[in-house]
């Protein structure tokens, strides 16, 4: 799997997400209780926006000066008796782990959810060299045994799947024999995990965050795979985006607890790892042999130029939570491993205009987005950045506006839904309203403007909108 | 031993050059942040104060929180682990057990009740990993605790082994009451101060909040996914 999933143009798979009636309920459903979670993680904690400027101000710190800080890192893990690799491609990284997997005649990995080995394709790369590779997160464990059904979700990777189907699959593929009840599939797949983390020859893990003064990272779960993945296998490889380091422990902190309020709405998550270099001399567990990967894959390009402020990215999926459109289409609709907003954003940029130009069309530019995230990420102003670039390069949209409203399902058939946005529409609109109409909007308010007028954006808080969305706003 | 480097200058020299850096410089750059909202959270309460909000936190993350003194702090302990259906019981190699009055409870009486004691060992090397695995318990000591998220901080080293904390199917922490503290923000800070006295940073640091879970079914919670089940702190009463 790459980054692209899913086969199909970008309307069937939008077809598909919403007549998948299970998965919209469940997207749904999802987004009202991570989206509640989440609100009030933060509300709790009265200085929301103190902490959002704070984590805006680090990640821009660091993006500044990401040449100094990798430096730092590098140093700092080698000193610590761990390797460093630097790769500018996926290719490369895939390279060198191969090298690795080769030299360590290994023939099985665990690995711990990473978007960024799904980035680059790594399981293909693996089993090409003759591995088994086993996800050990929940969620895409099960995906796993689906036959790679692809993620839907960058923090709940199956999320589109419901527990009956669950249990089928561990059925048919795993001998399951119990109920469809959460607690017996995931005892069941506790136990199945357990022989592979104690006889895998090599852990894999994503990083959330690697600290620069200590060459550390930090890896960030509920379930506590990452720690097996790390304490078990003699070799462990940790795969990394260039971008997601902080300088010190203090900054770590500060992203570590907006990661997890925004993601998941808790103060910490059960396991927060922090792993400095393989195992010193007489421990017992731990790898004995540690490699970081840092991979640029397409950010370096990022770096400098208008859509910088992506790099801020924490992977929290807070924007996902929040939006209407995935909430209407859900996950797979956008063709790559990230989806939602965060995913309609970065896609185009790590994958090029060619295969995801719609994704920048895919949003009401209602804003909510711009508004949950933790490190305060202009996405809506970004994805209209996205179309003008579009437009200025082809000279017309890839896909007209109309079409993409209908494509998106969001025809005259559910003008709730655009009224939901358009209640916390950013104040760009306000040229286009006359009186408390909009009379012609930009993007693709336009289509709907074509059809009729409607109710200009009141300047209602998408909080007060999220806490009122039950009173009929369900679509 | 020194870990290798590869490909970095002209990985850092893109970087710079998208930056409009001439080159990397040799200083650190100043962070001089305009917020600081860490400090305006549980600052000015007293241990006390931090030994309730803990109590209300462990109640969210399906963890028992038991008080303690050294006078009952063995029963305390005995009774827990009867609870959880006795051992095997896997414990880290720590003089504070000791200090604590523990070890009549752990060395004498335990092994004589047939409840098997492992205390690592890494002159047995992967022989401890063995033994976490078939634990039903294993034992910790807390060397930093925050309040606000109901997080113990361990610190692995030779005598500590990372495993005793995940492999059991219960956790039972030991909780000084002088290791708690408001939040996370203190605990990075304490990590990063000694790092820059010159003591080096323990291999693995873990806060662990509370049993593992995953909501990752229907968002159902399921608690107890790949670490341990159920969870227990004891806070002892040591100032
Ligand atoms: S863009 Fe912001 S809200 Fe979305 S995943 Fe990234 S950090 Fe979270």
């Amino acid at each position: 799997m790459t980054m692209k999933i899913g086969t199909g143009d970008f309307k069937e798979r939008v077809d598909q997400g919403i007549h998948d009636s299970f998965m919209r309920g469940a997207v749904a459903g999802a987004q009202e209780r991570m989206g509640t979670r989440r609100n009030d993680a933060a509300e709790e904690l009265g200085n929301w926006e103190d902490w959002r400027s704070h984590g805006e101000e680090i990640r821009q710190h660091v993006l500044e000066h990401l040449d100094y800080y990798l430096q730092q890192l590098s140093e700092n893990i080698a000193s610590r008796g761990g390797h460093v690799f630097f790769a500018q491609t996926g290719e490369e990284a895939n390279q060198y782990i191969q090298d690795v997997v080769k030299r360590k005649n290994a023939k099985k990995v665990v690995k711990a959810k990473s978007m960024v080995t799904e980035e680059i394709a790594l399981n293909d790369c693996l089993k090409q060299a003759g591995c088994e590779v086993i996800e050990t997160d929940l969620g895409e464990y099960i995906l796993q045994v689906d036959d790679h059904d692809p993620p839907s979700h960058i923090v709940v990777p199956a999320l589109h799947k419901n527990k009956e189907q669950i249990r089928d699959v561990f059925a048919e593929r795993l001998g399951y024999q119990k109920t469809s009840k959460p607690e017996e599939l995931a005892g069941h797949a506790r136990l199945k995990l357990r022989e592979e983390f104690l006889s895998a020859d090599i852990g894999i893990t994503g990083c959330n965050f690697a600290v620069a003064e200590t060459g550390s990272f930090s890896l960030v779960t509920n379930e506590g795979n990452a720690d097996l993945v790390t304490a078990l296998p003699k070799t462990q490889i940790t795969v990394m985006g260039m971008e997601r380091l902080v300088p010190t422990f203090e900054e770590l902190e500060v992203l570590v607890s907006l990661l997890t309020r925004s993601a998941v709405g808790q103060k910490l998550t059960s396991y927060i790892t922090v792993l400095t270099g393989p195992r010193e001399e007489f421990d017992v567990d731990g790898p004995e042999e540690f490699h970081l990967v840092i991979v640029d894959n397409g950010r370096s390009q990022i770096l400098g130029g208008e859509f910088q402020s992506i790099l801020q990215c924490i992977r929290c999926a807070a924007c996902i939570n929040t939006c209407p459109v995935y909430r209407h289409v859900g996950g797979h609709s956008y063709g790559s491993i990230y989806s939602g907003p965060i995913g309609a954003v970065l896609s185009p940029l790590l994958g090029g205009y060619e295969d995801y130009k719609e994704l920048p069309y895919a949003s009401t530019l209602c804003g909510a987005c711009t508004d949950v995230c933790p490190v305060k990420i202009p996405l809506h102003q970004l994805l209209h950045k996205h179309r003008q670039n579009i437009v200025e390069n082809t000279g017309q949209a890839p896909i007209s506006e109309k079409l993409a409203m209908k494509a998106f399902g969001l025809g005259a058939a559910s003008p709730s839904l655009y009224k939901l946005g358009s209640k916390i529409a950013p104040a760009a609109m306000n040229p286009f309203t006359q009186g408390d109409k909009i009379k012609k909007g930009p993007g693709p308010l336009k289509a709907w403007t074509e059809i009729r007028d409607f109710p200009a954006p009141n300047k209602e808080r998408f909080r007060d909108w999220y806490k009122n969305r039950d009173k009929g706003g369900n679509q | 031993m020194k870990g290798t480097i590869q490909n970095r200058e002209k990985f850092l020299n893109q970087i710079s050059a998208r930056l409009g850096h001439n080159d990397i410089s040799n200083s650190i750059p100043q962070r001089s942040w305009k917020y600081h909202p860490q400090d305006e959270v549980l600052t000015d309460t007293s241990p006390d104060q931090l030994v309730e909000v803990l109590k209300t936190q462990c109640l969210k993350i399906h963890t028992s929180l038991l008080s303690a003194n050294l006078d009952n702090l063995a029963a305390t302990l005995d009774k827990i682990v009867t609870d959880y259906g006795g051992g095997p019981v896997v414990t880290w190699k720590d003089q504070r057990f000791s200090e604590w009055g523990l070890d009549r409870l752990m060395k004498d009486a335990w092994p004589k009740e047939n409840i098997e004691v492992h205390e690592w060992d890494y002159t047995q090397g992967a022989e401890n990993i063995r033994y976490a695995e078939k634990a039903n318990i294993g034992i910790t000591i807390s060397e930093i605790t925050l309040a606000e998220s109901g997080t113990v901080v361990l610190l692995s080293d030779k005598d500590k082994g990372r495993t005793v904390s995940f492999l059991p199917a219960c956790f039972i922490a030991l909780i000084p009451k002088s290791s708690i503290v408001p939040r996370i923000t203190q605990a990075a800070r304490i990590i990063r101060q000694k790092h820059l006295d010159g003591h080096r940073v323990a291999s693995c640091i873990n806060f662990i909040t509370g049993p593992s879970n995953s909501a990752d079914i229907e968002l159902d919670l399921v608690v107890g996914v790949h670490g341990p089940v159920k969870a227990t702190y004891i806070i002892i009463d040591d100032i």
